[in-house]
């Protein structure tokens, strides 16, 4: 275990948590705005992929399969918030449920009638193949940007929400929705647009994994189901929250997967600690997760603290 | 409060037609179809569990898939050592008996369903919906990831487990005792609802600090309930387990979870026999359109979303209307 390989996995889980953020950012956002739970939010995430392979295998192009992949997810977000998600703003949690599993029955097979039930492929984009040397270690070009993105959104979020109207209103909307309306704000567009913004999030983080993972159906629900873990750690509706909470679920799943087993291999024997450590690498972020609901059950870093 | 109304004929009607499918199946020699009423069975008992979690207590449980899955893990993890003649998990002796390993499923069934509810509990809402689903997440890569059981490629039952006096390989015997248990826990349900602990368990889904202000602390009455709901879906695993004589971590998948939650929605959530009734449509929406599109999960997802947004309280709403218990 060298030093170099350590600080290869370290940036891997930065790398994870950056996608994980952008899973967290549209959800959390949605969640205090509308107060809406969206387990839709995986099937953006595929859609991305999807159009980003689809696009990318037809013109050739990386970029512009990653614009085509955002810009798919948003428009379908769009498309579904003001058909179907519209409504539900008013109704309980369990019909946003329902719903919104319904709308993943659908795409998952939508997607399996268009595209085939194999996967696709997406290959790197030429500029970012091979390694960069940071002097301690090499790393991946393609992953180092990936870190480099999400941390773009970050700050571009952090611009939106922070300095435009459009982020008045937004953080207006998380306060008090009626208040805002009677303003005379588009509370409808508004709602819209909030969503198409996280749905263009998925959509990116779905078009960048893409390149590295296998483009498939199904891919979306685990994404999104650690990304609710990394809700509940951050702190819901709170930007900063999901992107701290998805760094260190990422950090800390990435670091335990390898780690653990190479701990239980010095008191057990390996065939065994490869399996122990491994089982539990995998519940590690979900303690994590156990513990701040005990220690502070609002999350580390809640919107309205 | 007994009163003969139309959701009671409903319910005999539904109790007496799921009694009579595999009966007639039986008479015509068709053994595909007295499975089928086994598993509409099955997962009715598993939804009667989250019904009580969901209808009842109005906490909505997207992880009750973990407690069927360990409550089938129970089932094969014992079956396995019963038939390997080798010591089970601390040393307990697996058995091929179906009595046991019931009362294991529901005891470890329950006890992970207290964990989970007692730190799921903290919160509400949409958190909860999220936690629930994150620590059936958490159990389901646990099962994958454990080499000892099969892991990811599951464990086989060779032989069916043993109900005393009964052939269970004989599929109409299997039915039959599927058929009685749920038929308990339906009863169980009933007498919970109308007891003091059921109306304790409504009014913490309707109003916590009301009840909190007579007395009682939503938390516990909810953590119990949420218990007891995880113990009966634990047991239905089991009789899963059984009837494919097959685990693998699939049990627990959220899909499952999600399933569940459609079933109830289906057939009308806290109804008595609302599991029954949805079971049977979505079961039933599966086989007659899976038999003529692969794509039947497209349809399903369609058809689901018009319910909600336009056909609320189910099929036992829709057919015997509003009823008296909120």
């Amino acid at each position: 275990m060298t030093l170099a390989l350590i600080i290869e996995q370290m940036l891997n889980g930065i790398q994870f948590g950056m996608v994980l953020f952008l899973m967290a950012a549209g959800l959390t956002l949605v969640f205090g705005v509308m107060g809406l739970i969206n387990l839709a939010h995986g099937s953006l995430y595929m859609i991305g992929a999807f159009v980003c392979a689809a696009v990318a295998a037809w013109a050739g192009q990386f970029w512009l399969g990653l614009a085509a992949g955002m810009a798919a997810a948003a428009i379908a977000g769009a498309l579904i918030e003001m058909t179907v998600l519209r409504r539900l703003y008013d109704r309980d949690h369990l019909d946003q449920v329902l719903a919104t599993f319904a709308l993943i029955l659908i795409a998952t097979e939508g997607t399996k009638m268009i595209f085939g039930p194999f996967p696709l492929y997406l290959g790197l984009p030429e500029s970012l193949t091979g390694t960069v040397d940071l002097g301690l270690a090499p790393y991946s070009r393609y992953r180092l940007a990936l870190i480099g993105f999400g941390v773009l959104v970050a700050l571009g979020l952090w611009l939106v929400i922070g300095r435009t109207r459009l982020g008045i209103q937004i953080r207006a909307g998380e306060a008090d929705r009626a208040m805002i309306a009677a303003l005379g704000v588009n509370i409808r567009a508004l709602y819209t647009i909030v969503f198409a913004l996280g749905a263009g999030l998925a959509g990116l983080a779905g078009a960048l994994v893409g390149a590295i993972q296998s483009v498939q159906v199904g891919m979306g629900e685990p994404v999104l189901i650690l990304a609710f873990v990394v809700i509940v750690i951050g702190g819901i509706g709170s930007v900063r929250g999901a992107l701290l909470g998805a760094l260190l679920v990422g950090v800390i799943d990435t670091m335990g997967r390898f780690l653990l087993p190479r701990a239980f291999a010095l008191i057990l024997p390996a065939d065994q600690a490869m399996g122990v450590g491994a089982a539990l690498a995998s519940m590690l972020i979900y303690v994590l997760m156990a513990m701040v609901l005990v220690l502070r059950p609002k999350g580390l870093f809640p919107a309205h603290a | 409060m007994p009163r003969i109304g139309r959701e009671q004929g409903l319910n005999l009607g539904l109790a007496l037609a799921l009694l009579a499918a595999p009966l007639v199946a039986l008479a015509l020699a068709e053994p595909f179809y007295i499975t089928l009423a086994t598993r509409i069975a099955i997962l009715a008992l598993a939804a009667v569990g989250l019904n009580l979690a969901l209808g009842l207590g109005g906490m909505v449980s997207f992880g009750h898939a973990a407690y069927f899955g360990i409550g089938g893990y129970v089932a094969g993890i014992m079956a396995h050592h019963a038939f390997m003649g080798t010591p089970g998990p601390l040393g307990i002796p697996g058995t091929g008996q179906m009595l046991p390993i019931w009362a294991m499923a529901m005891v470890i069934s329950g006890v992970v369903a207290a964990v989970i509810g007692a730190l799921s509990l903290r919160t509400s809402g949409i958190f909860f919906i999220m936690i629930t689903l994150a620590f059936a997440q958490m159990l389901y890569y646990f099962a994958l990831s454990w080499p000892a059981y099969g892991g990811e490629d599951g464990l086989p039952i060779f032989r069916r487990n043993a109900f005393p006096g009964l052939n269970t390989m004989r599929p109409i015997q299997f039915f039959a005792v599927v058929y009685v248990a749920l038929m308990l826990a339906i009863g169980v349900f009933a007498m919970l609802r109308e007891s003091r602990f059921g109306a304790a368990l409504m009014a913490a889904r309707q109003n916590p600090a009301r009840l909190a202000a007579l007395g009682t602390a939503p938390f516990g009455v909810m953590l119990v309930g949420f218990a007891i709901s995880g113990a009966i879906t634990g047991l239905a695993g089991a009789l899963m387990a059984d009837l494919t004589r097959f685990v693998s971590p699939a049990m627990m998948a959220w899909t499952l979870s999600g399933e569940l939650i459609v079933i109830i929605l289906l057939g009308g959530t806290g109804r008595l026999f609302g599991p029954v009734a949805g079971a049977a449509l979505l079961v039933g929406f599966e086989v007659v359109f899976g038999g003529m599109t692969e794509h039947w999960q497209l349809l399903l997802g369609i058809v689901l979303l018009l319910v909600v947004l336009f056909a609320r309280g189910g099929l036992i709403g829709t057919l015997a209307g509003r009823e008296g218990h909120g």
